[in-house]
């Protein structure tokens, strides 16, 4: 194994995220704590809601999943889509690195990217109101499959990109409805049935659920089914990865 | 042990690359690399020659692993580069044609990352010999983006360099280097051919292969047309010609001389043309008896030898 190899991926990666700080962490927390301000204090103070929480505490860890898919996925996939475009992904390429390696060593720093901008969020949420996380063991669990999982679809279309055009694609015409339409704002059964039932297509309502699970001890979806769907969407990810690298598509040629 | 045993053995351990039947078609379509067939002799200078668009990177990249080959192999050190890759790559820097560098990096830690994916720990001894070796010392804090195009190339050999390559390739390696510090990555060069390490340039500029190489392939079309040390190839494919300027012009031969072969006039008339292999029995001995004792006197004697650039040029050209 070539551990050292892997590391420097790992801590070239994670000086990416330090050198712009600005782009990489505030930007993301700021834009959060936006919707924070706006939907947890300001208008959720007017809403009714019939749960053991306010509105402000109920939107947290939707926020917080939120930004963990789109943090995850974009620094995957602009961490291995800009190498490419420049050229110097040969450098890897032709090191003895193991694509395991490789892929590792990015999508673990995505992941540490997500979960530091993760962390932030909820400590700036914690300026507005208390929350209470329940089983924080399983919250980080849930934190992390979803972000490791998203690295991993997000380092699949840093490969399949071949222009920024096609890079953003994912970002907007995907991940943002299914984000917006995962149950961030709202709990599903303030949903028609119709809507319900197809909210449970969304990979994204059971990410939000089993985080949501672990802060509160409420959900609409056993928090279980959530950690299986999860991890069969990690699977998939592992398994077009592998796929990609046995036949070299859009990298070896 | 055999005596032939021996000598086969010898050969292998002589083969630090050994590429058979390697041919790559490009998913287009297209057929970059036909039946390659050739190997490198651990610790020679090999020159790869051809037109652009003839294979050269294409086949430096199969061998490094950057690009699948369709079918053969190739192995490096006797280890297969597709089952053994870790060993192979971990013998090999290559240097690429194209200047990819991350504009936002220091020169230092462009080249630690380098050594840090060869799985190699940092080494600030080596960073600096090699950063002085080719003039990047003072330049070691700045960014790569500070740079100029020359010193980015050397940036490139030095990434190289920082796995302490037993095999090194450089694809175009002074393309847009001056002449004064091409003078010094030669010298470079035959520092680390001294210490051992193998090396396979490719190279536009002809006059560097005739000066350094000790063998040179051209291959065109995707095929090699030709693998030979270079003074055997000189030697067989380099002409001479001796040009005598006539005090009168001439149309035709005199009887005395139409027996030589390789003896001709020039249009105009003006000159006498002999042209010899210089492998070849030369006979111009004979030539000037026979010239002393025809008609024809001269005023001026002057020789021309065909450099390595004109055998490539009619190895290369396309017969249509
Ligand atoms: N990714 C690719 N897809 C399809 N064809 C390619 C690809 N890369 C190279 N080729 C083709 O393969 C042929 C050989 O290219 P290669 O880069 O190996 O040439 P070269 O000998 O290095 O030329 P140069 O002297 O210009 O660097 C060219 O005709 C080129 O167009
Ligand atoms: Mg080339």
């Amino acid at each position: 194994m070539n551990k050292i190899g892997f590391a420097t991926i790992y801590f070239k990666e994670m000086a990416r995220t330090f050198r712009v700080p600005g782009q990489t962490l505030i930007s993301p927390v700021m834009t959060t704590a936006l919707y924070f301000v706006v939907f947890g204090s300001a208008i959720g103070s007017q809403v009714d809601f019939n749960l053991e929480v306010s509105y402000a505490q109920f939107i947290v860890p939707g926020l917080i999943m939120m930004s963990l898919i789109t943090n995850s996925m974009s620094a995957a996939s602009s961490g291995i889509y800009f190498p490419r475009f420049i050229g110097t992904i040969y450098e890897i390429f032709s090191a003895p690195i193991s694509y395991t390696e490789i892929t590792l060593g990015y999508t673990l720093a995505a992941t540490t990217r997500a979960l530091i901008i993760g962390a932030l969020i909820y400590i700036t949420a914690l300026f507005f109101t208390p929350i209470p996380v329940e089983h924080p063991f399983i919250a980080l669990f849930f934190a992390f499959l979803t972000a490791f999982s998203f690295s991993l679809f997000g380092f699949i279309t840093g490969i399949w990109a071949d222009s920024f055009e096609k890079l953003s694609l994912f970002p907007v015409i995907i991940l943002t409805p299914l984000s917006f339409l995962g149950g961030v704002f709202y709990s599903l059964d303030m949903l028609p049935p119709f809507w319900q039932t197809l909210s449970l297509a969304n990979p994204v309502v059971y990410m939000i659920e089993g985080l949501r699970w672990s802060f509160f001890g409420i959900a609409m979806i056993n928090p279980l089914i959530s950690a299986l769907l999860i991890s069969i969407f990690l699977m998939i990810c592992f398994g077009l990865l592998s796929y990609i690298f046995r036949t070299g598509y859009k990298i070896k040629n | 042990m055999t005596k032939l045993k021996k000598v086969l053995q010898y050969t292998t351990m002589n083969n630090i690359i050994t590429i058979q039947n390697l041919t790559k078609a490009y998913d287009n379509g297209f057929v970059a690399l036909k039946d390659i067939n050739f190997t490198i002799t651990r610790g020679e200078i090999f020159a790869l020659l051809g037109q652009n668009g003839a294979g050269k990177t294409t086949l430096i990249s199969i061998i490094c692993g950057l690009v699948r080959p369709s079918t053969g192999t190739v192995t490096v050190n006797d280890d297969d580069i597709i089952k053994d890759y870790r060993k192979t790559r971990s013998y090999i820097g290559l240097v690429p044609q194209e200047i990819t560098l991350d504009p936002f990096l220091t020169v230092t830690q462009t080249v630690a990352y380098a050594r840090g994916f060869y799985g190699r720990p940092r080494d600030e001894k080596l960073i600096e010999e090699v950063l002085t070796d080719l003039s990047l010392w003072d330049k070691k804090d700045n960014k790569i983006q500070e740079l100029s195009g020359g010193m980015k190339r050397r940036v490139l050999i030095a990434k190289a360099l920082m796995n302490e390559p037993e095999i090194l390739f450089l694809d175009e390696p002074t393309a847009g280097v001056d002449v004064e510090l091409r003078k010094g990555m030669w010298d470079m060069v035959t520092k680390l051919k001294n210490r051992g390490t193998t090396i396979i340039l490719t190279t536009h500029y002809i006059e560097e292969a005739q000066e350094m190489a000790d063998r040179i392939g051209v291959i065109a079309d995707g095929e090699i047309k030709i693998i030979e040390e270079k003074d055997a190839l000189m030697n067989r494919l380099g002409t001479k010609k001796i040009i005598l300027t006539l005090t009168k012009n001439c149309d035709t031969l005199p009887p005395e001389l139409v027996d030589f072969s390789g003896l001709s006039l020039s249009d105009d008339g003006h000159n006498l043309i002999y042209s010899y292999k210089k492998s070849e029995h030369t006979g111009i001995t004979t030539l000037l008896t026979a010239i002393k004792g025809s008609s024809i006197t001269f005023t001026d004697i002057q020789t021309e030898e065909s450099s390595l650039e004109d055998i490539f040029v009619s190895l290369t050209q396309k017969h249509e």
